[in-house]
Protein backbone atom coordinates (compact mmCIF):
# COMPACT_ATOMS: atom_id res chain seq x y z
CA UNK A 1 0.00 0.00 0.00
CA UNK A 2 0.89 3.52 -0.67
CA UNK A 3 1.82 6.31 1.73
CA UNK A 4 0.58 9.09 -0.92
CA UNK A 5 -3.33 8.78 1.08
CA UNK A 6 -1.31 10.21 3.87
CA UNK A 7 2.27 11.50 3.45
CA UNK A 8 2.59 14.80 1.36
CA UNK A 9 3.56 18.23 2.47
CA UNK A 10 0.54 18.44 5.11
CA UNK A 11 -1.43 16.41 6.63
CA UNK A 12 -4.50 15.63 4.41
CA UNK A 13 -7.77 17.39 4.27
CA UNK A 14 -9.32 13.84 5.75
CA UNK A 15 -7.33 13.94 9.09
CA UNK A 16 -8.04 17.51 9.28
CA UNK A 17 -11.44 16.98 9.38
CA UNK A 18 -11.50 14.18 11.87
CA UNK A 19 -8.92 16.38 14.63
CA UNK A 20 -12.00 18.96 14.21
CA UNK A 21 -14.70 16.80 14.38
CA UNK A 22 -12.97 14.81 17.62
CA UNK A 23 -11.85 18.74 19.17
CA UNK A 24 -15.88 19.82 18.79
CA UNK A 25 -17.83 16.63 20.21
CA UNK A 26 -14.94 16.40 23.17
CA UNK A 27 -15.55 19.84 24.02
CA UNK A 28 -19.57 19.01 23.35
CA UNK A 29 -18.67 16.36 25.99
CA UNK A 30 -17.11 17.93 28.73
CA UNK A 31 -20.27 20.97 28.15
CA UNK A 32 -22.68 18.49 28.15
CA UNK A 33 -20.63 16.60 31.28
CA UNK A 34 -19.68 19.08 33.55
CA UNK A 35 -22.89 21.66 32.68
CA UNK A 36 -25.99 20.09 31.74
CA UNK A 37 -26.23 16.65 32.77
CA UNK A 38 -27.12 16.66 36.73
CA UNK A 39 -25.30 14.85 39.55
CA UNK A 40 -26.34 11.15 39.77
CA UNK A 41 -28.08 10.58 43.44
CA UNK A 42 -25.53 7.88 44.72
CA UNK A 43 -22.66 9.09 43.35
CA UNK A 44 -23.07 13.38 42.81
CA UNK A 45 -20.91 14.79 41.07
CA UNK A 46 -18.37 11.92 40.74
CA UNK A 47 -20.50 10.52 38.45
CA UNK A 48 -19.55 13.00 35.51
CA UNK A 49 -16.86 10.55 35.26
CA UNK A 50 -18.48 8.35 33.50
CA UNK A 51 -18.86 10.46 30.21
CA UNK A 52 -14.97 9.89 30.11
CA UNK A 53 -13.24 6.91 31.66
CA UNK A 54 -15.49 4.47 29.99
CA UNK A 55 -14.78 5.75 26.54
CA UNK A 56 -11.28 6.23 26.95
CA UNK A 57 -11.41 2.45 28.64
CA UNK A 58 -13.29 1.17 25.15
CA UNK A 59 -10.09 3.26 22.71
CA UNK A 60 -7.55 2.03 24.77
CA UNK A 61 -8.47 -2.09 25.25
CA UNK A 62 -10.74 -2.58 22.12
CA UNK A 63 -9.91 0.22 19.55
CA UNK A 64 -6.68 0.19 19.97
CA UNK A 65 -4.83 -2.92 20.82
CA UNK A 66 -7.79 -4.59 18.79
CA UNK A 67 -6.25 -2.76 15.24
CA UNK A 68 -2.87 -3.01 16.45
CA UNK A 69 -3.36 -7.38 16.53
CA UNK A 70 -4.97 -7.31 13.41
CA UNK A 71 -2.09 -5.12 11.41
CA UNK A 72 0.17 -7.40 13.07
CA UNK A 73 -1.59 -10.45 11.97
CA UNK A 74 -1.78 -8.74 8.25
CA UNK A 75 2.15 -8.05 8.56
CA UNK A 76 2.53 -11.37 8.76
CA UNK A 77 0.84 -12.77 7.18
CA UNK A 78 2.81 -12.92 3.17
CA UNK A 79 0.11 -11.97 1.10
CA UNK A 80 -0.35 -8.43 3.11
CA UNK A 81 2.83 -7.58 3.99
CA UNK A 82 3.36 -4.23 3.93
CA UNK A 83 5.08 -1.91 5.84
CA UNK A 84 1.95 -0.10 6.25
CA UNK A 85 0.47 -2.61 8.52
CA UNK A 86 3.89 -2.02 10.49
CA UNK A 87 3.22 1.16 10.99
CA UNK A 88 -0.14 1.31 11.57
CA UNK A 89 0.08 -1.09 14.49
CA UNK A 90 3.23 0.93 15.81
CA UNK A 91 1.20 4.07 15.84
CA UNK A 92 -1.84 2.43 17.33
CA UNK A 93 -0.01 0.60 20.42
CA UNK A 94 1.13 3.93 20.96
CA UNK A 95 -2.05 5.90 21.29
CA UNK A 96 -3.02 2.57 23.14
CA UNK A 97 -0.72 2.92 25.92
CA UNK A 98 -1.31 6.46 26.68
CA UNK A 99 -5.08 6.25 26.27
CA UNK A 100 -4.35 2.41 28.72
CA UNK A 101 -2.39 4.67 31.03
CA UNK A 102 -5.57 7.41 31.51
CA UNK A 103 -7.72 4.44 31.72
CA UNK A 104 -5.91 3.74 35.10
CA UNK A 105 -5.33 7.45 36.23
CA UNK A 106 -8.55 8.37 35.50
CA UNK A 107 -9.74 4.65 37.41
CA UNK A 108 -7.75 5.93 40.37
CA UNK A 109 -9.38 8.84 40.37
CA UNK A 110 -12.92 7.68 40.48
CA UNK A 111 -11.90 4.51 43.29
CA UNK A 112 -10.44 7.12 45.20
CA UNK A 113 -13.58 9.40 46.59
CA UNK A 114 -15.94 6.23 46.32
CA UNK A 115 -14.14 2.99 46.99
CA UNK A 116 -11.56 4.48 49.06
CA UNK A 117 -8.78 3.30 47.85
CA UNK A 118 -6.42 4.12 45.11
CA UNK A 119 -6.09 0.81 43.80
CA UNK A 120 -7.52 -2.63 44.81
CA UNK A 121 -6.85 -6.11 43.14
CA UNK A 122 -9.92 -5.81 41.29
CA UNK A 123 -9.79 -8.57 38.01
CA UNK A 124 -9.87 -5.88 36.01
CA UNK A 125 -7.88 -3.55 37.11
CA UNK A 126 -5.32 -6.02 37.43
CA UNK A 127 -5.52 -7.48 33.90
CA UNK A 128 -5.21 -3.40 32.44
CA UNK A 129 -2.38 -2.71 34.51
CA UNK A 130 -0.26 -5.74 32.99
CA UNK A 131 -1.78 -5.11 29.32
CA UNK A 132 -0.16 -1.22 29.99
CA UNK A 133 3.38 -3.11 30.68
CA UNK A 134 2.75 -5.91 27.77
CA UNK A 135 2.37 -2.70 25.33
CA UNK A 136 5.32 -0.77 27.08
CA UNK A 137 7.48 -3.66 25.80
CA UNK A 138 6.56 -3.74 22.50
CA UNK A 139 7.29 -0.25 22.23
CA UNK A 140 10.76 -0.49 24.13
CA UNK A 141 11.43 -3.49 21.57
CA UNK A 142 10.49 -0.96 18.71
CA UNK A 143 12.84 1.71 20.21
CA UNK A 144 15.54 -0.63 19.45
CA UNK A 145 17.10 0.37 16.38
CA UNK A 146 17.39 -2.16 13.57
CA UNK A 147 16.36 -2.48 9.63
CA UNK A 148 12.38 -1.31 9.06
CA UNK A 149 11.75 -4.87 7.42
CA UNK A 150 13.55 -6.45 10.58
CA UNK A 151 12.27 -4.64 13.27
CA UNK A 152 8.06 -4.70 11.47
CA UNK A 153 8.95 -8.68 11.66
CA UNK A 154 10.02 -8.84 15.37
CA UNK A 155 7.35 -6.14 16.29
CA UNK A 156 4.63 -7.72 14.52
CA UNK A 157 5.63 -11.18 16.19
CA UNK A 158 5.39 -9.54 19.58
CA UNK A 159 2.52 -7.68 19.12
CA UNK A 160 0.88 -11.25 18.52
CA UNK A 161 2.23 -12.79 21.59
CA UNK A 162 1.21 -10.41 23.51
CA UNK A 163 -2.34 -10.19 22.10
CA UNK A 164 -2.61 -13.91 22.36
CA UNK A 165 -1.45 -13.41 26.16
CA UNK A 166 -4.43 -11.35 26.88
CA UNK A 167 -7.67 -13.28 27.62
CA UNK A 168 -5.47 -15.65 29.49
CA UNK A 169 -4.28 -12.90 32.14
CA UNK A 170 -8.27 -12.00 32.18
CA UNK A 171 -9.15 -15.33 33.07
CA UNK A 172 -6.47 -16.10 35.15
CA UNK A 173 -6.99 -12.76 37.47
CA UNK A 174 -10.78 -13.26 37.07
CA UNK A 175 -10.33 -16.90 38.69
CA UNK A 176 -7.60 -15.42 40.93
CA UNK A 177 -10.16 -12.86 42.69
CA UNK A 178 -12.93 -15.19 42.86
CA UNK A 179 -11.45 -17.96 44.19
CA UNK A 180 -8.91 -16.45 46.07
CA UNK A 181 -10.66 -13.57 47.99
CA UNK A 182 -14.80 -14.11 47.38
CA UNK A 183 -16.64 -12.24 44.83
CA UNK A 184 -15.75 -8.70 45.16
CA UNK A 185 -18.81 -5.80 45.22
CA UNK A 186 -16.61 -3.50 43.65
CA UNK A 187 -18.24 -2.84 40.46
CA UNK A 188 -17.60 0.46 38.81
CA UNK A 189 -20.95 -0.08 36.70
CA UNK A 190 -23.49 2.15 35.98
CA UNK A 191 -26.96 2.01 37.52
CA UNK A 192 -29.20 0.64 35.22
CA UNK A 193 -31.62 3.34 34.80
CA UNK A 194 -29.74 6.13 33.07
CA UNK A 195 -31.11 9.92 32.67
CA UNK A 196 -31.93 10.52 29.25
CA UNK A 197 -29.36 13.89 28.55
CA UNK A 198 -26.76 11.28 30.50
CA UNK A 199 -26.64 8.35 28.42
CA UNK A 200 -26.40 10.79 25.37
CA UNK A 201 -23.85 12.56 26.77
CA UNK A 202 -22.14 8.86 27.71
CA UNK A 203 -22.86 8.17 23.53
CA UNK A 204 -21.49 11.72 23.05
CA UNK A 205 -18.04 10.46 24.58
CA UNK A 206 -17.82 7.42 23.30
CA UNK A 207 -18.16 8.87 19.37
CA UNK A 208 -15.78 11.96 20.24
CA UNK A 209 -12.63 9.78 22.11
CA UNK A 210 -12.96 7.77 19.08
CA UNK A 211 -12.78 10.48 16.66
CA UNK A 212 -9.46 11.52 18.47
CA UNK A 213 -8.07 8.04 18.09
CA UNK A 214 -8.32 7.93 14.97
CA UNK A 215 -6.62 11.51 14.49
CA UNK A 216 -3.96 10.40 16.57
CA UNK A 217 -3.33 7.48 14.64
CA UNK A 218 -3.59 9.09 11.65
CA UNK A 219 -1.04 11.79 12.39
CA UNK A 220 1.51 9.01 14.55
CA UNK A 221 1.22 7.40 11.25
CA UNK A 222 2.49 10.00 8.98
CA UNK A 223 5.03 11.00 11.74
CA UNK A 224 6.46 7.43 11.30
CA UNK A 225 6.56 7.28 7.67
CA UNK A 226 8.29 11.03 7.77
CA UNK A 227 11.00 9.65 10.73
CA UNK A 228 12.04 6.49 8.18
CA UNK A 229 11.91 9.06 5.81
CA UNK A 230 14.67 11.34 7.40
CA UNK A 231 16.67 8.43 9.04
CA UNK A 232 17.32 7.92 5.73
CA UNK A 233 17.91 10.92 4.07
CA UNK A 234 19.64 12.13 7.06
CA UNK A 235 22.59 8.99 6.54
CA UNK A 236 22.32 10.10 2.47
CA UNK A 237 23.83 13.76 3.79
CA UNK A 238 26.33 12.15 6.52
CA UNK A 239 27.58 10.02 4.38
CA UNK A 240 27.92 12.47 1.77
CA UNK A 241 29.98 15.12 3.85
CA UNK A 242 32.15 12.14 5.52
CA UNK A 243 33.33 11.50 1.25
CA UNK A 244 33.57 15.61 1.09
CA UNK A 245 36.43 14.89 3.89
CA UNK A 246 37.82 12.12 2.51
CA UNK A 247 37.73 13.91 -0.90
CA UNK A 248 36.25 11.51 -2.40
CA UNK A 249 33.64 12.69 -5.71
CA UNK A 250 30.28 12.59 -4.83
CA UNK A 251 28.39 12.24 -8.24
CA UNK A 252 25.10 14.13 -7.09
CA UNK A 253 24.26 16.58 -4.90
CA UNK A 254 22.14 14.68 -1.52
CA UNK A 255 18.63 14.94 -2.83
CA UNK A 256 16.43 17.85 -1.34
CA UNK A 257 13.55 16.79 0.96
CA UNK A 258 10.95 16.54 -1.37
CA UNK A 259 9.87 12.33 -1.06
CA UNK A 260 11.04 9.90 -2.43
CA UNK A 261 14.64 8.72 -1.12
CA UNK A 262 16.98 6.65 -3.63
CA UNK A 263 19.90 5.16 -2.75
CA UNK A 264 23.78 6.06 -3.84
CA UNK A 265 25.49 3.38 -4.60
CA UNK A 266 27.69 1.97 -2.20
CA UNK A 267 30.39 4.29 -0.71
CA UNK A 268 34.09 3.70 -1.83
CA UNK A 269 35.19 4.08 1.55
CA UNK A 270 34.38 0.82 3.10
CA UNK A 271 34.36 -0.01 6.08
CA UNK B 1 10.39 -31.51 13.02
CA UNK B 2 10.81 -34.06 16.07
CA UNK B 3 13.80 -35.26 14.95
CA UNK B 4 15.26 -31.63 14.54
CA UNK B 5 14.14 -31.21 17.93
CA UNK B 6 16.01 -34.04 19.34
CA UNK B 7 19.24 -32.36 17.81
CA UNK B 8 18.75 -29.39 19.13
CA UNK B 9 17.61 -29.81 22.64
CA UNK B 10 20.65 -32.51 22.84
CA UNK B 11 23.14 -29.64 21.60
CA UNK B 12 21.95 -27.22 24.23
CA UNK B 13 21.98 -29.82 27.25
CA UNK B 14 25.48 -30.84 26.00
CA UNK B 15 26.60 -27.44 25.78
CA UNK B 16 25.45 -27.08 29.63
CA UNK B 17 26.88 -30.10 30.93
CA UNK B 18 30.27 -29.27 29.70
CA UNK B 19 30.18 -25.37 31.00
CA UNK B 20 27.97 -25.83 33.38
CA UNK B 21 26.50 -22.21 33.56
CA UNK B 22 23.14 -22.81 34.59
CA UNK B 23 24.16 -25.29 37.50
CA UNK B 24 26.96 -22.83 38.85
CA UNK B 25 25.21 -19.48 38.25
CA UNK B 26 21.40 -19.96 37.69
CA UNK B 27 20.74 -22.51 40.30
CA UNK B 28 22.73 -21.24 42.90
CA UNK B 29 20.90 -17.43 42.25
CA UNK B 30 17.00 -19.21 42.37
CA UNK B 31 18.54 -20.20 46.08
CA UNK B 32 19.88 -17.36 46.82
CA UNK B 33 16.55 -15.40 46.16
CA UNK B 34 14.64 -17.80 48.59
CA UNK B 35 17.00 -17.06 51.41
CA UNK B 36 16.30 -12.90 50.58
CA UNK B 37 12.57 -13.73 50.36
CA UNK B 38 12.81 -15.03 53.85
CA UNK B 39 14.87 -11.87 54.94
CA UNK B 40 12.53 -9.48 53.14
CA UNK B 41 9.54 -11.36 55.08
CA UNK B 42 11.22 -12.29 58.49
CA UNK B 43 11.95 -15.54 60.27
CA UNK B 44 8.56 -16.67 61.37
CA UNK B 45 7.88 -19.81 60.37
CA UNK B 46 4.23 -19.40 59.67
CA UNK B 47 4.60 -16.10 57.37
CA UNK B 48 6.91 -17.84 55.04
CA UNK B 49 5.29 -21.78 54.89
CA UNK B 50 1.99 -19.59 53.92
CA UNK B 51 3.62 -17.57 51.32
CA UNK B 52 6.13 -20.46 50.37
CA UNK B 53 3.95 -21.03 46.66
CA UNK B 54 4.69 -17.80 45.42
CA UNK B 55 8.10 -17.15 46.63
CA UNK B 56 8.62 -20.36 44.75
CA UNK B 57 7.17 -19.37 41.16
CA UNK B 58 8.85 -16.23 41.54
CA UNK B 59 11.99 -17.99 41.96
CA UNK B 60 11.31 -20.43 39.07
CA UNK B 61 9.83 -17.30 37.04
CA UNK B 62 13.12 -14.98 37.33
CA UNK B 63 15.66 -18.61 36.48
CA UNK B 64 13.45 -18.07 33.26
CA UNK B 65 14.72 -15.18 32.18
CA UNK B 66 17.87 -16.27 33.17
CA UNK B 67 17.96 -20.03 31.75
CA UNK B 68 16.42 -18.54 28.06
CA UNK B 69 19.07 -15.39 28.11
CA UNK B 70 21.89 -18.15 28.22
CA UNK B 71 20.17 -20.51 25.91
CA UNK B 72 20.40 -17.49 23.50
CA UNK B 73 23.66 -16.14 24.33
CA UNK B 74 25.05 -20.15 23.05
CA UNK B 75 23.64 -18.74 19.93
CA UNK B 76 25.14 -15.42 19.84
CA UNK B 77 28.67 -17.23 19.13
CA UNK B 78 30.26 -16.20 15.80
CA UNK B 79 27.97 -17.17 12.94
CA UNK B 80 25.78 -19.58 15.01
CA UNK B 81 23.08 -18.56 13.90
CA UNK B 82 24.11 -18.60 10.08
CA UNK B 83 25.19 -22.12 10.57
CA UNK B 84 21.92 -22.77 12.36
CA UNK B 85 19.88 -21.22 9.60
CA UNK B 86 22.00 -22.46 6.92
CA UNK B 87 21.74 -26.35 8.41
CA UNK B 88 18.23 -26.70 7.16
CA UNK B 89 16.54 -27.65 10.33
CA UNK B 90 13.40 -26.97 10.69
CA UNK B 91 12.67 -23.76 12.17
CA UNK B 92 9.55 -25.45 14.30
CA UNK B 93 12.08 -28.05 14.99
CA UNK B 94 14.93 -25.67 16.61
CA UNK B 95 11.95 -24.26 18.92
CA UNK B 96 10.86 -27.21 20.20
CA UNK B 97 14.67 -28.21 20.96
CA UNK B 98 15.36 -25.17 22.62
CA UNK B 99 12.54 -25.12 24.65
CA UNK B 100 12.82 -28.77 25.70
CA UNK B 101 16.58 -28.08 26.84
CA UNK B 102 15.49 -25.25 28.47
CA UNK B 103 12.43 -26.84 29.90
CA UNK B 104 14.74 -30.25 31.44
CA UNK B 105 16.80 -27.06 32.83
CA UNK B 106 13.88 -25.80 34.91
CA UNK B 107 12.78 -29.21 36.17
CA UNK B 108 16.38 -30.12 37.91
CA UNK B 109 16.41 -26.37 39.07
CA UNK B 110 12.91 -26.83 40.39
CA UNK B 111 13.84 -30.29 42.26
CA UNK B 112 16.67 -28.67 43.91
CA UNK B 113 14.55 -25.94 45.17
CA UNK B 114 11.55 -27.83 46.26
CA UNK B 115 14.58 -29.60 48.41
CA UNK B 116 15.95 -26.19 49.23
CA UNK B 117 12.45 -24.41 50.77
CA UNK B 118 11.65 -27.49 52.35
CA UNK B 119 14.86 -27.33 54.29
CA UNK B 120 14.41 -23.55 54.78
CA UNK B 121 10.38 -23.06 54.58
CA UNK B 122 9.81 -25.77 56.53
CA UNK B 123 6.99 -26.75 54.14
CA UNK B 124 5.47 -30.54 53.01
CA UNK B 125 3.46 -31.64 49.98
CA UNK B 126 0.20 -32.73 50.61
CA UNK B 127 -0.78 -33.54 47.32
CA UNK B 128 2.24 -34.63 45.32
CA UNK B 129 0.71 -35.53 42.30
CA UNK B 130 -1.18 -32.26 41.92
CA UNK B 131 2.26 -30.14 42.40
CA UNK B 132 3.60 -32.62 39.69
CA UNK B 133 1.36 -31.62 37.15
CA UNK B 134 1.05 -28.38 37.74
CA UNK B 135 5.09 -28.06 37.68
CA UNK B 136 4.83 -30.29 34.43
CA UNK B 137 2.47 -27.40 32.69
CA UNK B 138 4.02 -24.60 34.04
CA UNK B 139 7.29 -25.50 33.13
CA UNK B 140 6.26 -26.06 29.56
CA UNK B 141 4.54 -23.05 29.57
CA UNK B 142 7.61 -21.01 30.49
CA UNK B 143 10.22 -22.59 28.39
CA UNK B 144 7.67 -22.07 25.37
CA UNK B 145 6.97 -18.33 26.07
CA UNK B 146 11.07 -17.59 27.25
CA UNK B 147 12.32 -19.07 24.18
CA UNK B 148 9.69 -17.37 21.82
CA UNK B 149 11.05 -14.01 23.41
CA UNK B 150 14.50 -15.03 23.92
CA UNK B 151 14.62 -15.64 20.09
CA UNK B 152 12.95 -11.80 19.60
CA UNK B 153 15.45 -10.11 21.39
CA UNK B 154 18.78 -12.20 20.74
CA UNK B 155 21.15 -10.63 18.93
CA UNK B 156 20.27 -7.27 20.35
CA UNK B 157 22.36 -4.99 22.07
CA UNK B 158 19.86 -3.86 24.50
CA UNK B 159 18.66 -8.09 25.04
CA UNK B 160 19.23 -7.70 29.36
CA UNK B 161 17.58 -5.53 30.04
CA UNK B 162 14.79 -5.57 27.25
CA UNK B 163 14.03 -9.70 27.72
CA UNK B 164 12.79 -9.23 31.32
CA UNK B 165 10.50 -6.56 30.17
CA UNK B 166 9.12 -8.52 27.44
CA UNK B 167 8.40 -11.97 28.87
CA UNK B 168 7.92 -10.94 32.74
CA UNK B 169 4.11 -9.72 32.18
CA UNK B 170 3.44 -12.19 29.66
CA UNK B 171 4.66 -15.13 32.05
CA UNK B 172 2.17 -13.59 34.53
CA UNK B 173 -0.25 -15.91 34.30
CA UNK B 174 2.00 -18.60 34.95
CA UNK B 175 3.18 -17.55 38.27
CA UNK B 176 -0.58 -16.75 39.98
CA UNK B 177 -1.99 -20.34 38.60
CA UNK B 178 1.09 -21.97 39.67
CA UNK B 179 0.97 -20.49 42.83
CA UNK B 180 -2.13 -21.12 43.02
CA UNK B 181 -2.20 -24.80 42.18
CA UNK B 182 0.84 -25.35 44.10
CA UNK B 183 -0.80 -23.89 47.48
CA UNK B 184 -3.61 -26.08 46.50
CA UNK B 185 -1.35 -28.96 46.51
CA UNK B 186 0.63 -27.96 50.21
CA UNK B 187 -2.62 -27.09 51.86
CA UNK B 188 -4.45 -30.15 50.58
CA UNK B 189 -7.52 -28.37 48.88
CA UNK B 190 -7.09 -30.57 45.99
CA UNK B 191 -10.54 -29.37 43.94
CA UNK B 192 -9.44 -25.23 44.27
CA UNK B 193 -5.55 -26.02 43.29
CA UNK B 194 -7.13 -28.41 40.19
CA UNK B 195 -9.26 -25.82 39.08
CA UNK B 196 -5.76 -23.72 38.05
CA UNK B 197 -4.96 -26.48 35.44
CA UNK B 198 -7.21 -25.01 33.22
CA UNK B 199 -4.98 -21.72 32.85
CA UNK B 200 -1.84 -23.65 32.98
CA UNK B 201 -2.49 -26.11 30.34
CA UNK B 202 -4.11 -24.16 27.61
CA UNK B 203 -0.78 -21.42 28.23
CA UNK B 204 1.37 -24.26 27.70
CA UNK B 205 -0.34 -25.60 24.24
CA UNK B 206 -1.20 -21.85 23.21
CA UNK B 207 2.66 -20.61 23.15
CA UNK B 208 4.16 -23.93 22.06
CA UNK B 209 2.02 -23.76 18.97
CA UNK B 210 2.54 -20.04 18.50
CA UNK B 211 6.07 -20.78 18.73
CA UNK B 212 5.78 -23.36 16.23
CA UNK B 213 4.27 -21.39 13.71
CA UNK B 214 6.07 -18.17 14.36
CA UNK B 215 9.76 -18.86 15.10
CA UNK B 216 10.47 -19.16 11.42
CA UNK B 217 9.53 -15.53 10.37
CA UNK B 218 11.28 -14.89 13.64
CA UNK B 219 14.52 -16.38 13.01
CA UNK B 220 14.36 -14.70 9.23
CA UNK B 221 14.42 -11.32 11.48
CA UNK B 222 17.45 -12.07 13.48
Amino acid sequence: MSDAPIVGRSRPVWVRVVGLAGLVTTALTVWLGLWVTPPDQKQGNLVRLVYLHPPIAWVALYLAFGLAALSSLLYLWRRTRSLFWDRLAAASVEVGVVFNALTLATGMLWGRPSWGVWWTWDARLTSTALLLVLFLGYLALRRVPADPEVRAKRCAVAGLIAFVDVPIVHFSVVWWQTLHQGATVLNADLSPTIHGSMAWTLLLGFVALTLVFVWMVAVRYRIEVLADRTGAEHLEISLAERWAEGGVAVPTAPAPSNGSVELRPPSPVGQ
Amino acid sequence: MWRDALLVAGKDLRIELRSRVALWQVLPVAVLSLVLYAFALGPVRHTLASAAPGLYWLAVLFSTVLATQRSFAIESGEGTRDGLRASGIDPAGVFLGKAAAVAAELAVLQVVLWAAMTVLFGVHLHTAWLALVASLLATLGLAAAGTLYGALSAGLRVRETLLPLLVLPVLAPVLLAASRAWSGALSGSVSDGVSWLRVLGPFAAVYLVIGIVLYGPLLEAG
